[in-house]
């Protein structure tokens, strides 16, 4: 009988392939997200990825135009929403420099905490969903652990888990609670362990390491080019981070680290993520130490903050200007800004503009993952289809940013 | 902020700066829609402008304006780490064709300074109608081939809804409160006082759509 396992490298034998064009999504249970790829392959290696995005899109800078400018922050919360409260903060903190105000200290604290916490809650699902992606199932239900203890915290602090609506223009829905001190250390210790384990499964494991060093590589001048800001630009080096280069809130105050890579590689991405979360925890106990407990949490502006209840419900000025804050909303001062923030995935950003009515006249998001979505041709030219799944991950597309 | 980039603008080309302004710390700049190419590969390749990072692109609607639209590209350098907000206005292509100088509807594509300008340029498009010379792939990206029209002019009814494949008439009765007298406001409040035309439009769009029938807006040109 004829061997059956002949090395394919002796025999002379070469398969023959043909140019061939196929589709993959909208509906794909390997990207979590609708996107749509028409790919052209030659035999299993990729020649040309044609991206097609906007199935999630619901008209976000068309529905901003309609209410008042409070009424946007339910619709921020559904940008990127693994981690709502950051697009909630760009959003007022956009807003405030338009209107020129600026939140107490103790505001400010809190809000650079609920930004850690929601930064470490996206990494997670971003990392733990490219480790289930290869295969490791384990790291995933770890990852998506650690992010229900973040997320419990967040509604407890919140009211809800995902969809906070939580800050206001000039500071926040409610004052921290008494307890996050003692809850968020709690979470933290927590988050310390599920990491290490993590990174101990993962990072000398075989298979983990082939299927993402050396795939997705992008360079310098091409991340530059394409416009790529976040997690994706520092893993090709370049340490841009909006907290240190343009700081807001208290990050000049902090001390952190900017992880950078060296490739642009998939790995590099997925380890970018992971040294970030460790920095994030790292912010999130320097908050907790300097945090004040006393003192307001609302900027004093008559017009645009609400009246604290008691005025409203004991005085007759505190209930007219509630009902006009509400119904006619905040009257913003006509003019326009460019308000930035470090999101999840990037330099989160919101154009806006003002006629002095208490309605947006335009909302523009600027949604990070639809810059690195559109490498994305460019970092899996010349793969395998089967590496279209990590790199897709490593991307970190949500669709509700990518597609507003 | 970044007040010196003005001045070395306004040293550069003079006149055809247009306008400046400065506001909460944003600069910006106004230019004519024929110099929109020479000033944008200016700010990107002079030494001292430095502005290697596309940040974004996107228009701001005045229909009360004669040249209606507001083109907004904001640029920023990753090493100066300054910022500038390049803008031109242009002219309706549907009310003013694309070849009268006078009233200039295009603009040249920046997508060979900045490869990131290709979706957004497209966003452009796709949302306001705005085309591009030069660019390479301009098609709708975030709504569909079909759709006609261009949602976010301010002159596109909030609520007008275009299914393509038309609603079932069990679930008519699960739609949201969409006539104009029900809800929220689909209009700014002055605009539905001062451009009566589109909204009894829209009124009448919305009869027709709650009545079932697949509803055309003959206002808007397909493009």
């Amino acid at each position: 009988m004829e061997p059956q396992d002949y090395d394919i490298d002796e025999a002379d034998l070469e398969l023959p392939t043909e140019a061939m064009r196929i589709n993959m999504g909208p509906s794909h249970p390997a990207t979590h997200g609708t996107v749509r790829m028409v790919i052209d392959v030659d035999g299993e290696s990729i020649k040309h990825v044609d991206v097609q995005i906007g199935y999630l899109h619901r008209g976000f800078e068309k529905m901003c135009e309609r209410g008042t400018w409070t009424q946007c922050f339910p619709y921020t919360d559904r940008l990127n929403y693994v981690s709502p409260m950051i697009c909630n903060i760009g959003f007022a903190i956009t807003v405030e420099k338009l209107a020129g105000i600026e939140v107490p200290e103790r505001c400010q604290w809190y809000r650079t905490l609920l930004c850690e916490l929601a930064r470490i809650s996206d990494h997670l699902t971003c990392n733990g969903a490219m480790a289930m992606e290869l295969g490791a199932f384990t790291p995933f239900l770890w990852m998506i652990k650690a992010r229900d203890h973040v997320w419990d915290l967040l509604e407890e602090e919140t009211g809800a888990r995902l969809t906070h609506s939580f800050a206001r223009i000039g500071g926040m829905a409610k004052p921290p609670s008494p307890d996050v001190k003692a809850r968020t250390e709690e979470v933290m210790l927590a988050l310390d362990d599920i990491l290490d384990e993590c990174g101990k499964m993962l990072f000398k494991n075989r298979i983990f390491l082939d299927r993402l060093q050396g795939v997705g590589k992008i360079t310098q001048a091409e991340a530059l080019q394409l416009g790529w800001t976040g997690p994706p630009l520092r893993s090709t080096g370049i340490a841009y981070d909006v907290r240190r280069a343009h700081p807001y809130l208290k990050y000049a105050e902090l001390d952190f680290d900017i992880p950078v890579g060296t490739d642009g590689d998939n790995y590099d991405r997925f380890m970018v993520r992971h040294e970030e979360m460790v920095q994030s925890i790292r912010i999130v106990r320097q908050c907790l130490q300097r945090m004040p407990d006393e003192g307001p949490i609302n900027a004093d502006a008559p017009g645009i903050v609400l009246p604290e209840k008691e005025s409203v419900y004991t005085t007759i000025e505190g209930t007219i200007q509630h009902f006009k804050v509400i119904m006619e909303g905040a009257k913003i001062p006509a003019g326009e800004v460019y308000g930035y923030v470090e999101g999840g995935n990037g330099e989160l950003g919101f154009f806006v503009v003002s006629d002095g009515s208490g309605t947006p006249y335009r909302v523009r998001v600027r949604p990070p993952c639809v810059f690195t979505l559109q490498g994305f041709p460019r970092m899996i030219r010349g793969h395998m289809i089967a590496d279209i799944v990590p790199t897709f991950g490593s991307v970190n597309m949500i669709g509700g940013e990518c597609d507003r | 902020m970044s007040q010196h980039l003005v001045e070395k603008l306004k040293t550069k080309f003079g006149d055809r700066i247009l306008e400046t302004h400065s506001f909460r710390g944003d600069e910006s700049v106004v230019v004519a829609p024929s110099d929109w190419h020479v000033v944008a590969t200016f700010l990107r390749d002079d030494a001292s402008c430095d502005m290697s990072m596309f940040t974004d692109i996107t228009v701001v609607d005045y229909p009360n304006r004669d040249a209606r639209f507001e083109l907004v590209l904001n640029l920023y350098s990753l090493h100066k780490a300054h910022r500038l907000r390049l803008k031109t206005r242009l002219y309706d292509e549907v009310e003013f064709g694309d070849a009268d100088p006078a009233h200039p509807t295009r603009v040249k594509t920046v997508t060979d300074l900045w490869a990131a300008a290709n979706w957004f340029e497209r966003e452009v498009f796709d949302m306001f109608g705005l085309r591009f010379d030069g660019h390479p792939d301009l098609r709708r990206i975030l709504l569909y081939p079909e759709f006609e029209g261009h949602p976010l002019r301010k002159d596109y009814a909030a609520d007008r809804t275009q299914p393509l494949v038309p609603y079932r008439p069990e679930a008519q009765d699960k739609l949201a409160p969409f006539r104009a007298d029900e809800g929220m406001p689909f209009g700014r409040k002055d605009w539905a006082a001062r451009d009566v035309a589109w909204s009894t439009d829209d009124i009448a769009h919305n009869e027709q759509h709650l009545a079932g029938a697949v509803v055309v807006d003959p206002a808007v040109k397909p493009s």
